[in-house]
């Protein structure tokens, strides 16, 4: 569940960004829509926590973020949120397993390899568990980056531009694994993307346009 | 947190194997220098002890002092019984042990002495019993453990203190007892009777009965060691002895002094090389770990997002250095142990001043604090840096 309210974020030296309200049930999906620069990235960033909003109200998986410390938030985010960022960001230095692990330890739960192997099962990676990731496809990679993102089963799955290297049928394929995941998680997907294919292969989407315009100087609207 | 920090560090073997040389070679040099002049400083010391002026030839002081006291050096010469017994009467004289010098038995010296010399030390017998006749001999721990001298063998004495000389083949020497080892010059010592080395050298000499008598009537000692009955007698006795007599004396806390001032330019030379090892190790590790976060802000930032507390990640930065500055330390000790054990062996084949790496100083502890400190501080940026990571670069996806 998510759900804005006259959402904006100023930047210190740059413009405030309005955005638009929305609400969007638990386990649904939500595309994020816009050009570059439009505030695609501040809205994932407000959503995880990683941003404070400088007005409106936000609330993810049930949980006002304006209400929340900032420690407090850190522990939020490993339990509400899967992120799937758009250059993989796998650690080099551990393997398959060991990049999910370390998904464990960033949340601060204990070691689970039964989780582990479970959700690499799950997405067809188990016989790939002790490669590196250098030694993974591309589309072999991002599944990973999915299963790290849902290891620890977030209410929200934050995907940034999924599709934005991959060819058409490899694109549909993802999507379709993004989709089936959140659904199986009962996790509202969120999107984003500029890429038209991703609108096409999810109809039943929301989708939400960000205009990429400032908002009026003070930030805040009438 | 301790897997995934080395983890981190084995993935970059070179930088992490260099680091770890640096600040291996920095610690172990300073152990070494630890071990080495905490030890030569307790050997000195305990040689020392008790021990207020030394009277022998005129010469060189320090020479006496090393020849007389701690057996490193060839004395300065002999000085005649007669002498030594005018000196006996001094007032200030509490206690005056001779010492002859002349024999070595495999490197070992011959030192012609009296009882009082082993009480001086607070020797205990192993085994045996003191000397109680001339050519009766007591043989200090390491002799006996490198000779294997054992108490009713007999030996035959070495002409001079250098490695090659005549034996003294008429006269062997009998083993009476065995000292326990004590930590000083005893262990590395033969101790006979004054009378011994009197007889081993007269008869080698003498051509016949009156001759003997003749070199009698000369007989003479290499050195005595002194101890005053009161401290003022520091002042005053020494330049009676030196300007009186044809004898000098020589004060061995003033001496060692001295020396230790002279020596003490190489071991601070030494000391501000492994403190500029130890700098250029910490500034390695300051830069591979800069580099290292830097490298990883994107691992590092999806940490953050994978819900790590900012100090979690920092700390994972730490770890990694304390990591690596615990295996520097354990290698670092065990190098400077090593060097000292070697450099124990051959002073100790020299029949030199003893050494060991196989002791633990407390001292030691600082080593092990100064290598995590100097790792803590050199993680101290890279691990701020990795606290203050922006997160939101992650997200920007043209980036």
């Amino acid at each position: 569940m998510i759900r804005s309210r006259q959402l904006a974020y100023r930047y210190l030296a740059g413009p405030a960004l309005q955005f638009p309200d929305l609400d969007l049930p638990q386990a649904g999906i939500l595309l994020l829509h816009g050009p570059s620069g439009s505030g695609k990235s501040t809205w994932l960033a407000l959503a995880a926590g990683l941003l404070r909003a400088s007005g409106g109200q936000l609330q993810v998986a049930g949980q006002d973020l304006a209400a929340l410390k900032s420690v407090a938030v850190d522990a939020w985010r490993a339990r509400a949120i899967g992120f799937l960022p758009q250059r993989l960001h796998l650690s080099e230095a551990l393997t398959v397993s060991g990049n999910l692990a370390l998904a464990q330890w960033a949340a601060g739960v204990p070691e689970d390899r039964a989780a582990v192997s479970q959700v690499l099962g799950t997405l067809g990676l188990a016989a790939l568990a002790h490669r590196r990731p250098t030694q993974l496809s591309g589309g072999q990679a991002q599944r990973v980056a999915l299963a790290r993102a849902v290891l620890l089963q977030p209410r929200v799955i934050l995907a940034d531009e999924p599709t934005a290297s991959l060819d058409d049928a490899a694109a549909g394929t993802a999507l379709q694994l993004l989709a089936d995941t959140a659904t199986r998680l009962g996790a509202s997907l969120v999107i984003a993307t500029h890429d038209a294919r991703v609108a096409a292969a999810l109809p039943g989407a929301q989708v939400c346009r960000l205009a990429g315009l400032p908002a009026a100087a003070n930030g805040a609207v009438a | 947190m301790v897997a995934i920090a080395w983890r981190y560090l084995v993935a970059r073997p070179l930088a992490a194997g260099l680091n770890l040389l640096l600040l291996t070679l920095a610690l172990g040099s300073i152990t070494f220098m630890l071990l080495v002049s905490t030890q030569l400083d307790q050997a000195f010391e305990r040689d020392l002890a008790g021990i207020d002026v030394v009277v022998g030839a005129k010469g060189s002081p320090i020479q006496l002092i090393l020849a007389g006291v701690f057996h490193i050096d060839v004395p300065p010469g002999n000085i005649s019984l007669e002498a030594v017994r005018e000196l006996q009467k001094d007032a200030r004289i509490a206690q005056l042990i001779p010492i002859s010098l002349g024999d070595t038995f495999r490197g070992f010296r011959i030192v012609g002495t009296t009882p009082a010399y082993a009480e001086h030390y607070a020797a205990r017998l192993a085994q045996g019993t003191l000397w109680s006749a001339p050519m009766q001999a007591v043989v200090g721990n390491q002799v006996a453990a490198n000779t294997g001298l054992a108490v009713g063998n007999s030996f035959i004495g070495t002409h001079g203190l250098g490695a090659s000389g005549h034996e003294h083949g008429d006269d062997p020497y009998l083993v009476t007892g065995i000292l326990a080892p004590c930590g000083c010059v005893l262990d590395r010592l033969v101790l006979t009777a004054t009378e011994s080395v009197w007889q081993v050298h007269e008869k080698a000499t003498a051509v016949d009965d009156e001759d003997r008598k003749l070199l009698e009537a000369e007989r003479e000692i290499t050195l005595v060691l002194i101890r005053y009955n009161s401290p003022m007698a520091a002042v005053t006795f020494p330049r009676f002895v030196n300007t009186t007599t044809e004898m000098q004396a020589a004060a061995p806390a003033v001496e060692v002094t001295r020396l230790l001032r002279m020596v003490g330019v190489g071991t601070d030379v030494l000391r501000g090389f492994g403190a500029v090892l130890l700098l250029t190790a910490g500034l390695s590790v300051f830069i591979a770990l800069w580099n290292a976060v830097r490298e990883r802000r994107a691992d590092l930032a999806m940490l953050r997002m994978l819900g790590a507390p900012p100090a979690r990640v920092a700390g994972l930065v730490l770890c990694e250095a304390l990591l690596l500055a615990g295996l520097a330390i354990v290698l670092g000790l065990a190098v400077g142990h090593g060097l000292a054990e070697v450099a124990g062996a051959w002073l100790q084949s020299e029949r030199s001043l003893p050494l060991t790496g196989w002791i633990w100083l407390p001292a030691e502890w600082w080593v092990v604090a100064l290598g995590l400190a100097v790792a803590a501080l050199a993680a101290m940026l890279p691990a701020l840096g990795a606290y203050r990571l922006d997160v939101t670069t992650l997200l920007h996806s043209r980036s």
